[in-house]
C-alpha cells in the first residue's frame, strides 16, 4: 500500500488517543491513551522513514519508545503513590494540589 | 541708598515683624504682655521711614527717570514667560506705600491699646503685619506675577483678620463670604493678566505698558482682547474695592475688630482696586469702553451705598457703607481720567475714614461691645475727645471746607465735569451722593452723641466705664466668654488710653490739613508728584474752566452744609420726625434696610444653584456615575473577568487536555487555511 | 498480498485503539492495547522496519505492558463505559462538575475535528511522494538488503545519533530511579495512616495548609 494509507491509520490512532485522554476518568486508562498517541506518531515516523529510504525515522521511533517507557514508569509510580494515600483514582477528583 | 533698595526695605520690615512675632511670641509675652504690639508697630514705623527714604531718593532723580525697576531673582523664565521677583518704584507706588505705611503705623499704635487683654494679641499683630506686607507687595509689584501674589495675600490676610474672633460664628461666616467674593476678583485678575499677556508677551508692568503704547493690541481703540482684559481687571477691582455687585462682603466684614476695619476696610485693602486702575491707566485709556464701565459702576455704587447708609443702625456698618460710597468716588475718578484727584481722595479718605473707625471703636468700647446706634445716645459729655474726632472726621467726609474731604472730592467731580457729554450724569450723581453722605454721617453722630445720655454714658460720666455682665455677640445676642477666640474683657476708650489718643490726634490733623496740598489753581503737590507715572496719559492734564471750578466749590460747600442741617433737623430738633418719614416711605425704607436685596439676589442667583449643583453632584452624579459605573463597573468587570479566568484553572486534567487538543486543532486549521 | 496483510493489521490496530478508549475495565483496556501494539508491529514489518517491529513487541508489548498489567492489578480502579456516560451524563459523576460532564461529547467532537484536520493535512495536500511505495533502496554495497536490520540501526545509533542514544539512556536511568522513589513504601509495611511525621509536619500540623484544609483532605482517607 502506498504510504498514504499508513499515514491515514496513524492519524486515526492519534485522534482516538486524544479522545481517550479527554474522555476517560481513570488515570491508568488516560496513560494508556497517551501511549496510543505515541504509537500513532511512531507509525507515521516509520512510514516516512520508508518513504525517504533512510533510517532517521526509525531511530526517532526508537527514541520515542524509550521516552514512552520512562514516562510510563513515572506515571504508574505516581498512580501507585496516589493509591497508597487512599485518594480516589479519578482525574476529576484529583484536581487540587495538596501538600 | 537707591530708591529700589528702600523699596525692598519697605517690604522687608513688615515681613520681619511678622516672623518675629509669630515665631517668638512666647519670648515676647515673657518680656511684656504688650511687647508683640510694640514690635509690630515698630516694624511698620521702620517701613514708613524706608518709604520716606524712597521718596527722598526718588525726588532726587530727574522726573523722566523716576520709574525704577529692581529684580531680586529670576523666578522662572520658560516658554516666553519672564517671571521675576521684581518691584517697581515710581511716584505712584511711593505715594501708595507712604499712605499705607503711615496709616498702618497709626493703626498699629491704636491697636496696642484696643486689643490689650485679648487672648489673641500676638496673633493679631502677626496677622496685621502680614497684611501690611501683602499690601505693600501688591503696590510695589513690578510685574503681574507679584501683583497677583500680593492681591491674593491681601485677600487671605483679610479673611484671617475678619474671622479673628474665630469662635464667633457670625465672624467666621463673614470671613468666608469676604474670601469667596475676593476669589471672584482674583479670577478676574488672573484672566485679565492672561488677555494682556497674550498680546504684550511679557509679565513686566513697564514693558507691558511700553508694548501697549507701541501697538501690541493694534492701533485703534477698544480692541476686543484689550477691552476683555480691562473689564476682567475691573472685576478684580470691584471685588477688592467692594463695588456693586461684588460689595456684599464689606458690611459683613465689620465683624472683625475695629482697627482691622479701620485699616483694611477703609484705608488700604479696599483701595487696591483704585490703585489697580490707576496703575493700568495705559491699558484703560486705549479701552474707553472699560473706563466707562468703571465710571458707571463707581457712580452707581456711591448712590446705592449712600442710600443704604441712611437706614443702617450698626455704627460700624454706617461707616462701612460710607467707605463703599467714597471708594465709588475714587473708582469713578480714576475711570474718567482724574488720576491725581482720585488718588488724592484716596489719601484724604484714608485719614478721615481711619479716624472715624477709631472713634467708633472708642464708642463701642464705652458701650462694652454694643454696636447698635439704637442703644447709643448722649455721649457728648462722657467722651469729649472721641466726639471731637467724630466731628472732624464727619466734616471731612461730608466735604465741608476747609477740611480735606472737600478738596479731594471736588477735584474728582471737577474733572468729571470737564469731560463733558454724558459725564454730566456722573457729576450730578456725585453731588447727590455728597448730600446723602452728609446726611447719614451726621445722623450717626447726632444719634450717638446728642440727646439723652444712655445708661452707659451716665456711668462713664460718673467715672466707671460700663462692663457687660455677660459677654455676648452684639449682632445675635449669643452668649460668649472672654477666652481665646472671643473678644477680651477689656474695652478701651480713647479718653483713657494714650496710644489711641495719639493715633487719633495725628489722623485728625491729617483730616483737617491734608486738603491744603492740592487746592485747585493754587498748589498741585499731588499732581506734580504723580506726573511721571502718568506721563503718557492723554487724560492727565485737563484744562479747568474757571466757571466750573467756582460752581463746583460753591456747590460742594452748600451741599455739605445742607446735609448737616437736614440731619440736625431730623434727628436732633424733631425726634419723632425720623419715624414719621420712615412710615411714609415704607417701601423705600425696606429697600434700604435690606441693602437693596443684593444678598438675597446673590443667594438666589449664585449660592442656591451652586449648592444644588453640589448636592446633585454628590448624591446623584458621584454615587451613580463614579461609584457605581466607573469604580463599580471597573471592579465588576475585573471581578467577572477574573471569575471567568478562574474557571479555566479548575484543576481538571481532562479539561486541560481538551484545551490542548483544541489549540492544536485550531493551529492546524489556521495553517490549513493558509495553504 | 501485502495489501491483505496491511488491511488485517490496520483493522487490528484500529480495533485495539477503539478498545482502549471504550472498554470499561482498565484491565481490558490494557489487553486491547497489547493487541494494538502487536498489530502495529506487523505494520512496521510491512514497512520493512524489522528492528523497530521487534523492539515494539519485545519492549513495548513485552515490558511496558507487563508493567501496566501489574499496576492495574494492584490499583484497579473503576471505569465507566464511554457509551453509558454519553447516555446518562448526569448520573455517572457526582463531583465532576459542569465542566467535566460536558467533555464527553465535547471530547469526541474535538477528536473528530482533529482527525479530519490531520487527514486533510496528510492526504489532501497533494504530496506525490506519499503516493509511492517508498523510495528505492540505494545501490550501495550491501545496503539494499540492510534497510531496517539491526546492523543498520545499530550503525546509525552509534555514529550519527550517538548523542540521542546516550541521552536516552540517561533518561532511562533517571526514570527508573524516579519510579522507585515515587512508589516506595515509607517506613516498612503498613498503610500510610497519616500519623507519620515528615519534616514539614514539624512546621505545621498534618492536613493543614490552605488548600488541604479548604478541601478537607482528611475526608478522603479511609
Amino acid at each position: 500500500m502506498s504510504i498514504a494509507w499508513y499515514l491515514a491509520v496513524s492519524a486515526i490512532v492519534f485522534a482516538l488517543g486524544a479522545v481517550g485522554v479527554m474522555v476517560r476518568r481513570n488515570p491508568l486508562v488516560v496513560l494508556l491513551c497517551l501511549e496510543l498517541m505515541l504509537n500513532g506518531a511512531n507509525l507515521a515516523l516509520v512510514a516516512f522513514s520508508r518513504m525517504w529510504g533512510n533510517g532517521d525515522g526509525q531511530i526517532l521511533a526508537l527514541i520515542v519508545m524509550t521516552v514512552a517507557a520512562c514516562e510510563v514508569c513515572i506515571g504508574l509510580g505516581m498512580i501507585v503513590a496516589i493509591y497508597r494515600r487512599h485518594l480516589p483514582i479519578d482525574v476529576d477528583e484529583l484536581r487540587e494540589l495538596q501538600g | 541708598m537707591g530708591a529700589t533698595t528702600y523699596g525692598w526695605l519697605v517690604l522687608a520690615f513688615p515681613l520681619a515683624g511678622m516672623l518675629v512675632i509669630s515665631l517668638g511670641y512666647r519670648r515676647l509675652q515673657a518680656i511684656s504682655p504688650l511687647a508683640a504690639g510694640w514690635v509690630g508697630t515698630a516694624a511698620i514705623f521702620l517701613a514708613f521711614l524706608a518709604a520716606l527714604g524712597a521718596l527722598i531718593s526718588l525726588q532726587g532723580l530727574a522726573p523722566a527717570h523716576r520709574e525704577l525697576s529692581s529684580s531680586l531673582w529670576n523666578y522662572a523664565s520658560t516658554v516666553g514667560i519672564d517671571a521675576q521677583a521684581s518691584i517697581l518704584v515710581d511716584p505712584l507706588s511711593v505715594y501708595m506705600i507712604l499712605v499705607v505705611t503711615g496709616i498702618s503705623t497709626l493703626i498699629h499704635l491704636y491697636s496696642v491699646s484696643y486689643m490689650e487683654g485679648d487672648r489673641g494679641f500676638a496673633r493679631y499683630f502677626a496677622y496685621l503685619n502680614y497684611f501690611v506686607f501683602s499690601m505693600l507687595l501688591l503696590v510695589l509689584a513690578g510685574n503681574f506675577l507679584l501683583l497677583v501674589v500680593g492681591w491674593a495675600f491681601v485677600g487671605a490676610a483679610s479673611y484671617l483678620l475678619i474671622s479673628f474672633w474665630y469662635r464667633r460664628t457670625t465672624a467666621t461666616r463673614a470671613g468666608i463670604k469676604a474670601f469667596v467674593i475676593n476669589v471672584v476678583g482674583d479670577v478676574g485678575l488672573v484672566l485679565g493678566t492672561y488677555f494682556i499677556f497674550k498680546h504684550t508677551h511679557t509679565l513686566d508692568l513697564l514693558r507691558s505698558f511700553h508694548a501697549t503704547e507701541a501697538g501690541a493690541f493694534g492701533h485703534g481703540h477698544n480692541e476686543g482682547d484689550l477691552v476683555a482684559g480691562c473689564v476682567l481687571l475691573l472685576v478684580a477691582a470691584f471685588a477688592k474695592s467692594a463695588q456693586v455687585p461684588l460689595h456684599t462682603w464689606l458690611p459683613d466684614a465689620m465683624e472683625g475688630p475695629t482697627p482691622v476695619s479701620s485699616l483694611i476696610h477703609a484705608a488700604t485693602m479696599v483701595t487696591a482696586g483704585v490703585y489697580l486702575i490707576a496703575r493700568m491707566h495705559t491699558l484703560f485709556e486705549l479701552a474707553p469702553a472699560a473706563q466707562d464701565v468703571g465710571a458707571v459702576v463707581g457712580a452707581a455704587t456711591l448712590l446705592i451705598a449712600g442710600s443704604i447708609g441712611l437706614a443702617q443702625t450698626d455704627i460700624k456698618r454706617v461707616i462701612a457703607y460710607s467707605t463703599m460710597s467714597q471708594i465709588g468716588y475714587m473708582i469713578m475718578g480714576v475711570s474718567v481720567g482724574a488720576y491725581a484727584a482720585g488718588l488724592f481722595h484716596l489719601m484724604t479718605h484714608a485719614f478721615f475714614k481711619a479716624l472715624l473707625f477709631m472713634a467708633a471703636g472708642s464708642v463701642i468700647g464705652a458701650m462694652a461691645g454694643e454696636q447698635s446706634l439704637e442703644r447709643m445716645g448722649g455721649f457728648r459729655k462722657a467722651l469729649p475727645f472721641t466726639y471731637a474726632c467724630f466731628l472732624i472726621g464727619g466734616l471731612a467726609l461730608s466735604g465741608v471746607p476747609p477740611f480735606s474731604g472737600f478738596f479731594s472730592k471736588d477735584d474728582i467731580l471737577l474733572v468729571t465735569g470737564e469731560r463733558g457729554g454724558w459725564h454730566w450724569a456722573l457729576y450730578g450723581a456725585g453731588y447727590l451722593g455728597a448730600l446723602l453722605t452728609a446726611v447719614y454721617t451726621f445722623r450717626m453722630i447726632f444719634r450717638a452723641f446728642h440727646g439723652e445720655p444712655v445708661a452707659e454714658a451716665r456711668e462713664l460720666q460718673a467715672g466707671h466705664p460700663h462692663h457687660a455682665t455677660a459677654p455676648s455677640n452684639p449682632a445675635t445676642g449669643e452668649q460668649e466668654d472672654t477666652d481665646v477666640g472671643f473678644p477680651g474683657e477689656h474695652h478701651a476708650i480713647a479718653e483713657r488710653a494714650l496710644p489711641m489718643r495719639l493715633a487719633m490726634g495725628l489722623l485728625a490733623l491729617g483730616a483737617i490739613g491734608a486738603g491744603l496740598i492740592q487746592i485747585p489753581k493754587l498748589d498741585f503737590v499731588i499732581e506734580d508728584f504723580l506726573r511721571p507715572t502718568f506721563a503718557t496719559s492723554t487724560l492727565y492734564e485737563p484744562h479747568t474752566r474757571n466757571g466750573l471750578l467756582v460752581l463746583g466749590l460753591a456747590l460742594g460747600t452748600v451741599i455739605g452744609l445742607l446735609g448737616i442741617a437736614i440731619a440736625y433737623r431730623v434727628w436732633v430738633q424733631r425726634p419723632g420726625m425720623a419715624a414719621a418719614i420712615r412710615a411714609r416711605t415704607r417701601p423705600l425704607y425696606e429697600l434700604f434696610v435690606h441693602k437693596w436685596y443684593f444678598d438675597e439676589l446673590i443667594d438666589a442667583l449664585v449660592v442656591r444653584p451652586a449648592a444644588a449643583g453640589g448636592g446633585f453632584a454628590r448624591h446623584t452624579f458621584e454615587r451613580l456615575f463614579v461609584d457605581e459605573t466607573i469604580v463599580g463597573g471597573t471592579t465588576g468587570l475585573v471581578r467577572a473577568g477574573s471569575a471567568a479566568v478562574r474557571a479555566v484553572q479548575s484543576g481538571f486534567v481532562r479539561y486541560y487536555a481538551a484545551l490542548l487538543v483544541l489549540g492544536v486543532a485550531g493551529v492546524g486549521f489556521y495553517f490549513l487555511l493558509q495553504t | 498480498m501485502s495489501s491483505v496483510f496491511f488491511f488485517l493489521a490496520a483493522i487490528g490496530v484500529i480495533t485495539g485503539a477503539v478498545g482502549v478508549v471504550m472498554l470499561r475495565d482498565p484491565f481490558y483496556s490494557v489487553l486491547a492495547l497489547v493487541a494494538h501494539l502487536v498489530s502495529l508491529a506487523v505494520l512496521f514489518l510491512l514497512l520493512r522496519a524489522q528492528f523497530v517491529a521487534a523492539v515494539q513487541v519485545v519492549v513495548y508489548a513485552g515490558a511496558v505492558m507487563v508493567l501496566y498489567v501489574f499496576v492495574v492489578a494492584y490499583v484497579g480502579g473503576e471505569g465507566d463505559a464511554i457509551a453509558q456516560r454519553l447516555r446518562r451524563p448526569g448520573a455517572a459523576v457526582a463531583s465532576g462538575g459542569p465542566v467535566a460532564s460536558g467533555l464527553r461529547l465535547g471530547g469526541a467532537v474535538l477528536g473528530a475535528a482533529l482527525l479530519v484536520e490531520l487527514l486533510i493535512a496528510l492526504l489532501g495536500t497533494g504530496l506525490e511522494t506519499i503516493n509511492g511505495y517508498g523510495a528505492g533502496f540505494s545501490t550501495a554495497a550491501g545496503e539494499a538488503h540492510t534497510f531496517g536490520t539491526p546492523a543498520y540501526i545499530g550503525n546509525l545509533l552509534l555514529t550519527r545519533f550517538l548523542l540521542a542514544f546516550e541521552i536516552a539512556s540517561f533518561l532511562l536511568l533517571i526514570a527508573a530511579v524516579g519510579g522507585v522513589v515515587l512508589a516506595r513504601r515509607r517506613g516498612g509495611l503498613g498503610e500510610q495512616d497519616g500519623s507519620e511525621l515528615t519534616p514539614l509536619d514539624l512546621l505545621r500540623p498534618l492536613d493543614t495548609g490552605t488548600t488541604a484544609e479548604a478541601v478537607g483532605a482528611g475526608r478522603h482517607q479511609r
